[in-house]
């Protein structure tokens, strides 16, 4: 059965850095296969550094990533493309590419990496915006979307592919709380249903919560991870900062 | 799904019952690399009387996004033909899926159709988008009009370490590649009197012709373009980035005029730095005709500079002073108003840049064309 290895990401040692100014040291942790795996932490602890290590845009200062066993910073580059293929990435602010319409945007990839015919290009894209509930978009422009709008639009490009892996960073944030139960809803069923391992970058209670089955903490003031696990169960017994974290100060 | 992906072919079987139900039998991988069937040729070969569709997923081994791209093409197809789709033996997450995509109705709002206009309507488009632009330049001279208002009064709030930065960025900045395109012209200038006046035995005039041109008319000239591809685009980047980021927007909803605060400061950057540029490039230039006049063409340095002082006047440093100041305000001027018409996307800012260079380039065309006259009439 098994002809692709599980789709698991193993941080291993990771310390990132801009210079001599040390974000996070000594990151160690595991994201198994069907995880909806939660990166949490403070503003500016580093949430987004670490995205940018694990998807290939910044190399770690020390330590490093694997994916399905594959030490992903220090393969051969075309094996680093191979292994970021399997990734499906949205960023913040959608990072839409804004001289494409929104139906070509999501096309690009399919055109890139697949060979299919026009028609059902068009066909699995009108498909992908539905999902993220932008159907009948696909003419549209970024610039004439609102902000939310683009981060779905975001989350449906990075979809395109059926990636093993969606890293999605900041998915709730600016979004009504519907929509936002309805990303959730589409990031749980996703997993269920395709078996997406989803990495999950965000300060949303709710989310966390709601969807997270396993997440890492980043600390601000240390610099580094203090728990790794569900935050289910870390809001009853975890650490006493993490606890305070998911209970907005409360315990 | 995953892990069967590209193993096995799809396979499809279909049962046509008297009552009007077909079912279909998906087997095999149903995934993005296999080239799947059209729906609409699954439904072509069933003729007429079909009610209810069903499925049959029992032999189904892997499916993604193709099958359910594909499925909703298909249900789209059936709605059309009012035939009732029964989902019953479709998997849990292919059902799931295709009702989330189903969830938000599909906007119907106007669809931008680009492609189908003739070329008369964009001609007509383009023209009135030209004659509307007039009003625009014009109010937006304006607002800079009663923004220098407001800096004669001492009201125009700006900071004046912007000032001097703008100053610093377009002034000293530059002085590089003005020195070279200058020298360039200059020499180029001497070649073209030597060549000339070589006819009449009158090489030495080649001072004259260098020092006047350069002074007069061509350091502002040359200038006035640099600055305009140097400048004017960064000016227009700026504020057209500023636009997108809403910045612009946060000025004018705290009360602080955008124009004192944005525009002024490179407004007067260039007004002040460009004169003095066009004096370095004319400098410039005629240190060039030098070199060529006394390496080249055998005459004296002494000589080409005695003939250099006395061909040239004040009225000469004047003229091309207030062109290069003149050439400095239309690049500013060009800069910013396309900076801040800028739209709200990556691209816009792109046109902006490129807008405010050809406006720029016009402006400066414009603007030589009748100083030259008025200063002829003039007798200057």
């Amino acid at each position: 059965m098994n002809a692709t290895p599980a789709p698991q990401i193993e941080i291993r040692d990771l310390t990132m850095a801009y210079g001599e100014f040390v974000i996070q040291r000594d990151l160690n942790f595991v994201v198994n296969k069907g995880d909806i795996f939660v990166v949490m932490g403070g503003n500016g602890c580093g949430k987004t550094t670490l995205m940018r290590a694990l998807i290939g845009l910044q190399r770690p200062a020390k330590g490093t990533v694997f994916y399905g066993g594959e030490d992903f910073w220090n393969v051969e580059p075309e094996e680093q493309e191979r292994l970021k293929r399997r990734l499906g990435i949205m960023f913040q602010g959608g990072a839409l590419w804004s001289s494409l319409t929104l139906a070509e945007n999501v096309a690009l990839p399919l055109k890139e990496y697949t060979a299919l015919p026009p028609r059902r290009i068009g066909e699995i894209v009108s498909f992908k915006l539905a999902l993220v509930g932008l159907a009948g978009f696909e003419e549209f422009y970024p610039a004439e979307l609102s902000g939310g709008m683009k981060k779905r639009a975001g989350l449906a490009r990075a979809m395109a592919l059926d990636p093993d892996i969606l890293v999605i960073d900041e998915p709730s944030s600016g979004l009504d709380p519907l929509t936002a139960r309805r990303l959730d809803d589409l990031i749980l069923e996703l997993r269920d249903s395709l078996e997406t391992t989803v990495v999950v970058i965000t300060h949303e209670l709710a989310s966390i919560l709601g969807i997270g089955t396993n997440s890492v903490f980043l600390d601000t003031e240390t610099h580094t991870m203090i728990d790794t696990g569900n935050p289910k169960a870390a809001i009853v017994s975890g650490d006493p900062r993490v606890r305070h974290f998911l209970t907005r100060g409360a315990a | 799904m995953a892990q069967n992906r590209g193993e096995r072919k799809w396979r499809l079987d279909t049962r046509r019952s008297g009552d009007g139900l077909l079912e279909l039998s998906c087997g095999g991988g149903w995934t993005l690399d296999q080239n799947l069937p059209a729906p609409g040729e699954i439904l072509a070969g069933q003729g007429e009387g079909l009610r209810l569709l069903s499925f049959d997923t029992a032999q189904l081994a892997a499916w993604d996004t193709g099958f359910l791209a594909f499925l909703r093409s298909l249900f789209a197809l059936c709605a059309e033909r009012g035939i009732r789709v029964d989902q019953e033996g479709l998997p849990k997450g292919v059902r799931h899926l295709l009702a989330m995509a189903a969830a938000v109705p599909e906007q119907k709002a106007t669809r931008r159709s680009g492609a189908g206009e003739s070329l008369l309507f964009r001609i007509g488009t383009a023209t009135l988008a030209f004659f509307r632009g007039a009003p625009t330049m014009l109010h937006f001279l304006g607002e800079i009009t009663l923004s220098f208002g407001r800096l004669l009064r001492g009201r125009a709030r700006f900071r004046l370490s912007d000032l001097w930065w703008e100053i610093e960025e377009v002034g000293p900045r530059a002085l590089i590649i003005v020195s070279i395109i200058s020298f360039l012209v200059g020499l180029i200038l001497a070649y073209l009197g030597a060549d000339q006046l070589r006819l009449v035995g009158a090489q030495i005039f080649i001072a004259d012709l260098v020092a006047i041109g350069m002074v007069r008319e061509v350091g502002a000239l040359m200038t006035g373009i640099i600055i305009a591809g140097r400048t004017g685009a960064a000016f227009a980047a700026q504020l057209g980035t500023m636009q997108v980021n809403e910045e612009i927007d946060a000025f004018r909803t705290l009360g602080i005029s955008p124009v004192d605060f944005l525009v002024l400061p490179r407004m007067l950057a260039l007004m002040l730095m460009v004169p003095l540029l066009t004096l370095y490039s004319g400098f410039v230039g005629m240190l060039a005709g030098l070199l060529v006049s006394t390496t080249i063409f055998d005459i004296g340095l002494f000589e080409y500079y005695t003939e250099t002082l006395r061909a040239l006047e004040l009225k000469h440093f004047l003229v091309g002073l207030s062109k290069g100041s003149v050439y400095g305000a239309m690049v500013a001027y060009a800069g910013c108003l396309r900076g801040m018409q800028c739209g709200r996307s990556a691209e816009a800012v792109g046109e902006a840049a490129t807008s405010a260079v050809v406006t720029a380039i016009l402006l400066i065309t414009i603007s030589a064309s009748l100083m030259t006259i008025i200063y002829y009439r003039l007798g200057i």
